[in-house]
């Protein structure tokens, strides 16, 4: 016998069909592509083509004839000349692939550290620090660009590029249009073909327009080349509510970007977490949220001077050693909690205060060290509460520290509605020092 | 007709660029014939339950990315959507890989993690292999741009439908590319459906050649059934390109023989009009016509005809004797480590 013409599958799910009609009958010559038989589903009438030329042989299903199984032959093929062609291929394995039990994604593998000691500091604002980081690490590589809106000529928005334009020339310091899903498009596109640069949104709140290029080509194209097509690439930009400006420019995008693998998400909240972990960002040959706040860039810190001065990526820092609580926080809201131990602390309570620094991956080493430690936790974030950090936190310690918990996780967050304007109501919205202490007491 | 009358003109205009030569014209035919048979094939074993998911096949549109594909040099990249097989071999990607991914296979171009709509080849600069319709075209501006940054002559050649030519991005690319004169020549295969809607009840433009024009986007409308006056176009649009004018657009009228995927019934479309573009619009039909008035003998034909099916043959028979990849694979490749 010749090849056999088999029942083909015209959908992911059909598993059967009704061959309807056959437009070819025993000793017709058939060539690649021609139409042989009409098939009907329950959604829809589909052609079947010949795949092979040859004669048909014989029709082994009868045109009407409903329920033909997937892959049942249907009809005979004799080969070229009447030659006998290859037998079908086998079949495929069948896939015996074990069910892998994985409850959440590696994190970072790093045991609770202490911070390295840098030597000498200086005052430093955070705005200084990030642009001293990308001109360190544009001088260090030719690769890195930086682009966005109003980064050069105007010397950025909120001037964090300022000088950078004098210094590196207009090829490698890009004023774009406001188009941020095409610019963004673009500098994925050019981190593909191995150049690295780093797109600064206005806010991150401009980055919702170019959030398919960012998660869908950016963060999973890696993974979907087999580890061939990588993306060094820094989105970076003020993140959460300035002030007053109302609720489209004040969301945290920090729960968006930390719920998808793939990236990394970084949210300093000194101008040495600013420079150090800008730099490892820049560095980094994968995609890299970097989410700066607005209220921060005039803030002046104590900054090493050193000229190698980098951060790690996941890894917390503990910015107050305490005993009977642990306080966990990011961004401008370190602020917030460190304020908050403060308080505490004059009314006899020891609080800990961990700067997480990055977001993804977290660093759950020294959170639930921390724990372990103080039996109580209370998180602070900017953000919405439903779905966002603060419950991921907590539950990596209800996962891993359960048993050395003396009262229940607590979350301070923003309050779960859009940002209003009017200056009271905002106030109303955002953590206070007060909300921390609050929790705090609520547990002690 | 309408369309028909376009061809005519195009044809005329492409006649009076270069003329591919025989060998060029048989590397050509062969290039287009390993495309039909290997989708031709892939379709055969979507049916056997081999391929899962989305499979988008190219047949019909051969033309097009073979000819543009002969006018360029190596180093060039190349991008597109998700109709992407026909790209890949024609950028010189192995028919193995290629099948072995869309089985879902270890062997595959990404190791069985990305399917039919996601391949990549560092080595043959394709770029993928992209699901989401007209992504590739800002990704395609940046390829540009990188040889911009880097001074070099290459150019970026992006691809994308009639369907995602209204996307908003698209419209970005153009702007961003002429503004910063990047070297991306932008390819739509009009293949007249964005899957069931026509390209008139789709958009309001009436000639996707000009769509670039507000930006001074150069545009030329070609007849993408015919090999010669597609690798024509392309020979003007890769060296007004490579000399530093900007971008291109071309828009290359073709016609794809499939449905959308292989789960459409096509019911947007007569059999007739399928039928016609077949039997007197075939690319491979036509170059081969040509060839045998050039005196090409039964002989060499088939020779050219066993080679092809023997490599999809090979290619179909890896794709299912190589491995489902290791679960060990399924946490590697998130993250570049270190």
């Amino acid at each position: 016998m010749g090849v056999q013409i088999l029942m083909p599958a015209l959908s992911p799910t059909m598993t059967e069909g009704k061959l309807s009609r056959w437009l070819k009958k025993a000793g017709d010559d058939v060539r690649a592509g021609d139409v042989i038989a009409e098939i009907e589903t329950d959604k829809a009438t589909m052609e079947v083509e010949a795949v092979d030329e040859g004669r048909i042989g014989k029709l082994l299903v009868p045109e009407g004839t409903e329920g033909v199984a997937v892959n049942t032959p249907i009809a005979e093929l004799e080969g070229e000349g009447g030659k006998i062609a290859a037998p079908e291929p086998t079949p495929a394995p069948v896939a015996a692939a074990p069910v892998v039990h994985a409850a959440s994604a590696p994190v970072a593998a790093l045991a609770a550290a202490e911070e390295k000691d840098w030597g000498p500091t200086k005052p430093v604002t955070v705005r200084e620090a990030l642009r001293d980081a990308m001109a360190l690490e544009m001088r260090r590589d030719g690769d890195v660009f930086l682009l966005g809106e109003e980064v050069a000529q105007y010397q950025g928005a909120y001037k964090i590029s300022q000088g950078l334009l004098d210094e590196f020339g207009p090829r490698r310091i890009i004023d774009t249009p406001i188009t941020e899903h095409g610019f963004t498009g673009m500098a994925v596109g050019a981190a593909m073909n191995g150049l690295k640069p780093i797109v600064e949104f206005m806010t991150f709140n401009f980055s919702m327009q170019a959030i398919d290029q960012i998660i869908n080509s950016a963060a999973k194209t890696l993974y979907m080349s087999g580890g061939q097509m990588g993306c060094p690439i820094v989105f970076r930009g003020p993140n959460g509510a300035a002030s007053r400006v109302g609720a489209q420019h004040s969301q945290c995008y920090a729960s968006w970007y930390a719920h998808c693998p793939g990236l990394k998400v970084v949210a300093p909240w000194s101008a040495a977490d600013a420079k150090g972990l800008l730099r490892a960002a820049i560095r980094d040959p994968n995609p890299v949220i970097f989410l700066e706040n607005e209220i921060l860039y005039g803030q002046t810190f104590e900054c090493p001077v050193d000229e190698d001065f980098i951060l790690p990526i996941g890894r917390a820092k503990i910015e107050r050693v305490g005993t009977d609580v642990t306080i966990v926080a990011f961004s401008i809201m370190v602020g917030v909690a460190m304020k908050a131990a403060e308080t505490l602390a004059a009314q006899g309570i020891s609080a800990e205060v961990i700067n997480l620094r990055s977001l993804r991956p977290m660093d759950h080493a020294t959170i639930v060290a921390s724990v372990k430690k103080t039996n109580r936790i209370v998180t602070v974030e900017e953000g919405w509460p439903t779905a966002g950090i603060g419950a991921e936190i907590n539950m990596v310690v209800i996962e891993q520290a359960f048993d050395w918990l003396d009262a229940p996780p607590q979350r301070v967050a923003g309050l779960d509605i859009p940002l209003p304007y009017a200056a009271n109501l905002e106030k109303l919205c955002l953590p206070q020092p007060d909300w921390v202490v609050d929790a705090v007491k609520k547990i002690i | 007709m309408a369309q028909a009358e376009t061809r005519k003109k195009s044809k005329g205009r492409a006649a009076s660029n270069q003329v591919l030569t025989q060998d060029q014209l048989l590397r050509g035919y062969r290039d287009m014939l390993l495309i039909r048979r290997f989708e031709e094939k892939a379709g055969q074993l979507y049916g056997m339950g081999l391929i899962g998911g989305f499979c988008h096949l190219y047949i019909g549109q051969e033309a097009v990315v073979v000819g543009i594909q002969m006018a360029l040099e190596q180093g060039d990249e190349v991008i597109t959507s998700y109709r992407d097989h026909g790209h890949m071999l024609a950028t010189g990607m192995e028919a193995r890989g290629v099948m072995a991914e869309l089985t879902g296979r270890e062997g595959g171009y990404s190791r069985g993690k990305g399917g039919s709509m996601h391949m990549f080849s560092r080595e043959k600069n394709f770029f993928g292999g992209h699901g989401i319709v007209g992504a590739q075209v800002s990704l395609g501006a940046g390829l540009a741009f990188s040889n911009w940054y880097r001074k070099n002559d290459r150019v970026a050649v992006t691809y994308f439908g009639d369907g995602a030519s209204n996307q908003g991005q698209v419209f970005e690319s153009f702007n961003l590319a002429a503004l910063m004169k990047l070297p991306c020549i932008f390819v739509i295969e009009n293949n007249r459906y964005g899957m069931g809607t026509s390209v008139e009840r789709a958009t309001a433009s009436h000639d996707l050649s000009q769509n670039g024009a507000p930006w001074g986007i150069k545009g030329v409308k070609v007849d993408g059934m015919d090999l010669e006056a597609v690798h024509a176009a392309a020979e003007v649009a890769v060296a007004a390109c490579r000399a530093g004018e900007g971008p291109y657009l071309m828009e290359v009228e073709t016609y794809r023989y499939r449905g959308h995927s292989m789960s459409d019934p096509a019911k947007y479309r007569t059999r007739d009009e399928v039928q016609k573009m077949r039997t007197e619009h075939d690319a491979i039909e036509s170059v081969r016509h040509k060839l045998e008035a050039l005196g090409v003998d039964a002989a060499a034909f088939k020779g050219i005809d066993d080679e092809v099916k023997a490599i999809v043959t090979d290619a179909a028979e890896f794709a299912q004797s190589s491995p489902e990849p290791n679960v060990s694979q399924l946490w590697t490749d998130v993250l570049v480590e270190g």
